[in-house]
């Protein structure tokens, strides 16, 4: 009697995550076809994209990283690329470590973990009392199919839709980026310095002689220096709003 | 092609991995750390913004549409436009421009 009543709320959990996750997984679908465009570009084939998508299940880091796999890079440079652009999920997985029931199985983190996004960590960390993994299942579960065939799309719309399209939709994921970094500047100042460093400093990168360095390797030096000279200068004041 | 590409996403995808899992199971505490959690937050502006520029305006057929795209992009972002809305304009900039520059 008592395992029946679990099995329905694993149920019904799972439900409501899927639900609470379909306009997450609508979303990430798009970026993920755009990611697919630069997929494309860096010689992927659909199968091999579906895979990327499914394992990294991140957008700036899956750029940065093919940053590496285009350029034929070396190994190590795309463990530390992937590492520096989901640095922040370190801090969303031990804010989500707090809404874990002590007597849920830790096998359950495990799982969890695997899907700390930006979108899906604001939905677990927004439920009401401890978190239900099925919950979270139920959301991740279609956010990652459809952020996996999202790629396998983008690769196979590369492959046929005439050269002209392909070239402007290879814009699609800077112009996401655009709207991720560019709103957050005209509040904050510090992170409004934190862009314009950015650009500035990435496009002298490449227009220096004396600077020979993969688009990684760029990627890596200017985010630690820019992001490290930021948080000595600017210590970010945390209000209640924030849920990191 | 030195490199294996399925090589490249077992190891992008076991870091991916490991950087989430790692504090949940092993650390499970909070981040106190103000210094860490500032760094923290702005490590997507700095990485984002790298990745942006100049790599935008070199990805299209001429810098000329690129910019184009660019100051169209961070106009919209500017002005609170959604992030499909200002992604969709960027990509009918370079669309619109590379046509006209090619009549």
């Amino acid at each position: 009697m008592k395992e029946k009543k679990k099995d329905f709320t694993v149920k019904a959990d799972w439900l409501r995550g899927m639900k609470d996750g379909m306009p997450i997984a609508l979303g990430y679908m798009a970026v993920s076809f755009s990611l697919g465009i630069v997929m494309k570009k860096a010689g992927m084939n659909p199968f091999e994209g579906f895979l990327f998508s499914l394992l990294n299940l991140a957008s700036a880091g899956e750029y940065a990283a093919l940053q590496v796999i285009a350029a034929d890079a070396a190994y190590l440079e795309i463990a530390i690329v992937t590492l520096v652009a989901n640095a922040r999920y370190l801090l969303m997985s031990t804010a989500l470590s707090q809404k874990f029931n002590p007597k849920t199985p830790l096998i359950h983190r495990f799982f969890v973990g695997y899907g700390i996004t930006d979108e899906l960590f604001g939905l677990g960390i927004g439920e009401a009392g401890w978190l239900s993994p099925w919950y979270y299942y139920g959301a991740l579960g279609i956010s990652a199919l459809f952020w996996a065939l999202g790629s396998a799309g983008g690769i196979i719309a590369g492959n046929i839709l005439p050269a002209r399209i392909v070239q402007a939709l290879s814009v699609a994921l800077f112009g996401m980026f655009l709207a991720i970094i560019i709103p957050p500047a005209k509040h904050d100042k510090a992170v409004a310095a934190v862009v314009i460093c950015g650009f500035a400093l990435s496009f002298l990168f490449d227009r220096l002689p004396f600077i020979h360095v993969s688009s990684g390797t760029k990627t890596i030096i200017l985010t630690i220096l820019i992001a490290g000279i930021a948080s000595v200068i600017a210590p970010h004041e945390e209000t209640g709003g924030d849920q990191a | 092609m030195k490199h294996s590409i399925l090589l490249y996403i077992l190891i992008s995808g076991g870091v991916s991995y490991l950087i989430r899992v790692l504090p949940l199971t092993l650390i499970r505490k909070p981040i106190k750390s103000r210094l860490i959690r500032s760094f923290l937050y702005y490590v997507p502006y700095a990485t984002l913004a790298v990745m942006t520029f100049p790599a935008m305006v070199e990805s299209t057929g001429s810098p000329v549409s690129g910019y184009i795209a660019l100051l169209a992009g961070i106009y919209l972002a500017w002005k609170g436009r959604s992030l499909p809305f200002v992604a969709s304009v960027c990509c009918i900039a370079v669309l619109v421009t590379e046509l006209i520059m090619h009549i």
